[in-house]
């Protein structure tokens, strides 16, 4: 039973896309750098650019980092749900497969966070 | 065998329930923190009702305790007479 | 008391009388419509009978007793009003851990009482009823101290002026409101072992003990006063929930799965839940009587050892989650002091960073985990609020569907990785910050994808004031995020070295010790 209760019953998705006025909802975290404590959650629209998320949507988020500006993103290595995925940084949101809810990791070797704490 | 505990505020009553305790469990272990004092016993305690008014010199029911108390472990078994803490194991 | 002629009836005479016989069949409608929540869960009674409360606490002797308490604590609160004993704790950061206390434990209390009040009506047995009925009431004494014993600091500081209007509203409060919004939809079994069992039994010591005494310990006569009359009630709570678990294994075989699984459950909700606590004791209390790790040891893990060890007779077996415990006790506190320090602009209270003999004790009390992952972090940010370049951090994190904690824990086994996991139910994707918040959403889904998640809120526009257009050229949303909270920007929250609340609480002390 997908719920227990006295009679059958559906929940209400809150989340669900159409609430987001337009928006789909992207989580970003960058792997082994917890001076950001969590991922973080953005309202894109399916058509935003891929690469204007990363330039420009990204920066005001982890730009505090002294490390952020350092990242070769040519180098960097995704993960979508955990698992290896590449960007199109010219192709939308959408036509790059991601929806509603998908989460991204990227890692970027070679930065080791604040005294290689990965903070 | 696990301990059982209890707590109490830190007062004038609770100073001779505290040496009532210790009289009547000769294996409690006492821990006084701010404000506070802690109990342990392995495996169970017992409060008795005529070691505290010894202690007190007046009469006292045993739910008066329920005014310092602070925390139990343990199954409790209250009578008139007794308080006791226990573990079944 | 040799004089005693004529011996009164004993305790558990006493007790019976007063308890029993009480209740009745009903004859115009069926029972089962009278008391129509306590089948669908599952569990099955075959004796209501059976129920004991071991205190064996009368009407009578409860409002006697509780008079008692109420005396002694409204001398004490008006004993502190009167000589300005605000002035006298250790310093002014120590009343951030009220407003927390305040906004997140105080409204709960409440709501502790509307479920044992609710649960007492629907469950047909008179013994816990009775029970219920005492809880229920001790719960709105719990609420209505603690308010009084605080609304002394309203008078003279900040962020104490909205606890009932923020709990609906503000990110981080959702986190307890959430965790009793489960119980209280769930049936009256459930509500039972999730705020009886697991939250009375297993946790509230781990709050009500050890923080008030820190409370003590850091010169707080009111705090430790309300906390430790309402752990004197915990006492009675505890005894109840464990009578509780007792009596539904008794009754019947099958209700063993069913009470493993909400054990389970509950006790994961419930240490999620104490991450709050955690950080109270070992970053907001100027002066430390243990750190969050020594007292998960003595109160969760020596004690809760017990208590397992002596169900295993019933066939309980420890809760999974149990083991991930062990390791977190040594990160959540500093995870949960780094969540706050960035998201300070946010919250109803002041931050900081430890000052060095701070940092010099938690290195000390956490020596496997704080100077190799904390320090570093906590070292970087003081030195640049030194540089003037305080660390805020403004973009939204992501939550976890099930506890509603931004995903701030680390991977078992690897304190350097954020643990992400995720399920999807109906074409939707949902995301959790463990393995146990994924599994309770798995065994409940259509219960979880209700649950309002103050970020996703935030984005959906639904928690700006009346009349906010987020449309308008240069809306700012934070501004307007904080004004629906009722926090005031500037005074209630951000760094605490130059806030108002600091300057105050100096210029007051020095007029008290001077003339």
């Amino acid at each position: 039973m997908p719920v227990a209760a006295i009679k059958p019953y559906t929940g209400e998705v809150k989340d669900r896309q159409e609430n987001f006025h337009g928006a789909q909802l992207l989580y970003v975290g960058w792997d082994q750098h917890l001076m950001f404590c969590a991922p973080f959650c953005f309202p894109f629209p399916p058509t935003m650019r891929f690469g204007d998320v990363v330039e420009k949507a990204l920066p005001p988020a982890f730009g505090y980092h002294p490390e952020f500006a350092k990242i070769d993103w040519s180098k960097a290595q995704w993960l979508k749900s955990g698992k290896p995925w590449t960007p199109d940084f010219n192709k939308s949101l959408a036509e790059n497969g991601l929806k509603h809810k998908d989460v991204l990791r990227f890692k970027t070797p070679g930065l080791t966070g604040i005294k290689g704490s990965s903070t | 065998m696990s301990n059982v505990f209890i707590a109490f505020q830190t007062n004038e009553e609770s100073r001779y329930i505290v040496e009532a305790i210790l009289q009547d469990n000769p294996t409690a272990i006492l821990n006084e923190q701010p404000a506070m004092v802690k109990i342990d016993v392995p495996g169970s305690m017992t409060i008795k009702r005529a070691t505290i008014e010894e202690k007190m010199g007046r009469p006292f029911d045993l739910q008066e305790l329920q005014i310092h108390l602070i925390t139990i472990s343990g199954h409790l078994d209250e009578t008139d007479e007794e308080f006791n803490l226990s573990w079944n194991h | 008391m040799d004089m005693k002629v004529k011996k009164k009836l004993g305790l558990k005479e006493r007790y019976g009388l007063m308890t029993r016989g009480l209740g009745w069949d009903t004859t115009y409608q069926p029972m089962d419509k009278v008391f129509p929540y306590d089948k669908f869960e599952g569990i099955k009674i075959h004796d209501w009978e059976k129920w004991e409360d071991p205190f064996r606490l009368t009407m009578d002797a409860y409002w006697k007793y509780q008079a008692e308490k109420e005396r002694k604590l409204y001398a004490i609160i008006d004993a502190f009003a009167q000589n300005n004993g605000h002035l006298g704790v250790t310093d002014a950061r120590y009343i951030n851990t009220l407003k927390l206390f305040l906004t997140g434990i105080s409204p709960l209390e409440y709501m502790a009482h509307r479920g044992f009040a609710h649960v007492g009506r629907q469950m047909r047995g008179v013994g816990p009823r009775v029970a219920c009925q005492m809880q229920a009431i001790d719960e709105i004494r719990h609420a209505q101290t603690q308010i009084h014993s605080m609304s002394n600091y309203n008078k003279y500081y900040n962020g104490l002026h909205a606890p009932r209007h923020m709990l609906d509203r503000v990110w981080y409060l959702s986190v307890p409101k959430s965790f009793f919004d489960d119980a209280i939809t769930a049936g009256p079994f459930e509500w039972m072992i999730a705020i009886g069992f697991s939250f009375e039994y297993v946790l509230t010591n781990l709050l009500f003990v050890p923080f008030v005494s820190g409370a003590a310990y850091n010169g707080d006569m009111g705090a430790m006063t309300f906390g430790f009359s309402a752990q004197s009630d915990e006492a009675r709570h505890m005894t109840l929930g464990l009578e509780c678990i007792k009596f539904l294994l008794e009754q019947d075989p099958d209700n063993l799965p069913i009470v493993q699984r909400w054990i389970d459950k509950w006790t994961w909700r419930g240490t999620r839940v104490l991450t709050l606590v955690g950080m109270m004791m070992d970053y907001m209390l100027p002066k430390r009587v243990m750190s969050w790790k020594e007292a998960w040891e003595i109160y969760f893990e020596q004690n809760g050892t017990a208590l397992f060890n002596d169900l295993a007779r019933y066939g309980i077996k420890v809760p999974e989650c149990v083991n991930q415990t062990f390791e977190d006790k040594e990160h959540i506190s500093h995870q949960a002091w780094a969540t706050f320090y960035q998201y300070g602009a946010a919250a109803d209270f002041h931050t900081w960073m430890p000052k060095p003999d701070e940092m010099d004790w938690l290195s000390e009390k956490y020596p496997n985990t704080f100077d190799k992952y904390y320090r570093p972090r906590f070292e970087y940010w003081a030195e640049q609020h030194k540089a003037g370049n305080r660390f805020y951090n403004n973009t939204l994190p992501m939550l976890c569907q099930v506890c509603q904690i931004p995903m701030l824990f680390t991977e078992p086994g690897d304190p350097t990785q954020i643990c992400y996991r995720e399920t999807d139910y109906k074409e939707e994707k949902y995301h959790f910050c463990s393995d146990h918040c994924k599994h309770i959403f798995e065994h409940e889904p259509e219960k979880y994808v209700q649950a309002w998640l103050p970020v996703h809120q935030i984005y959906q526009g639904n928690c700006f004031p009346e009349g906010t257009d987020p449309t308008a050229p240069g809306f700012e949303p934070l501004p307007a995020v904080l004004e629906y909270y009722h926090i005031n920007h500037g005074r209630d929250n951000l760094e605490y070295e130059g806030s108002e609340d600091q300057r105050n609480f100096e210029a007051w002390r020095q007029q008290a010790t001077k003339n």
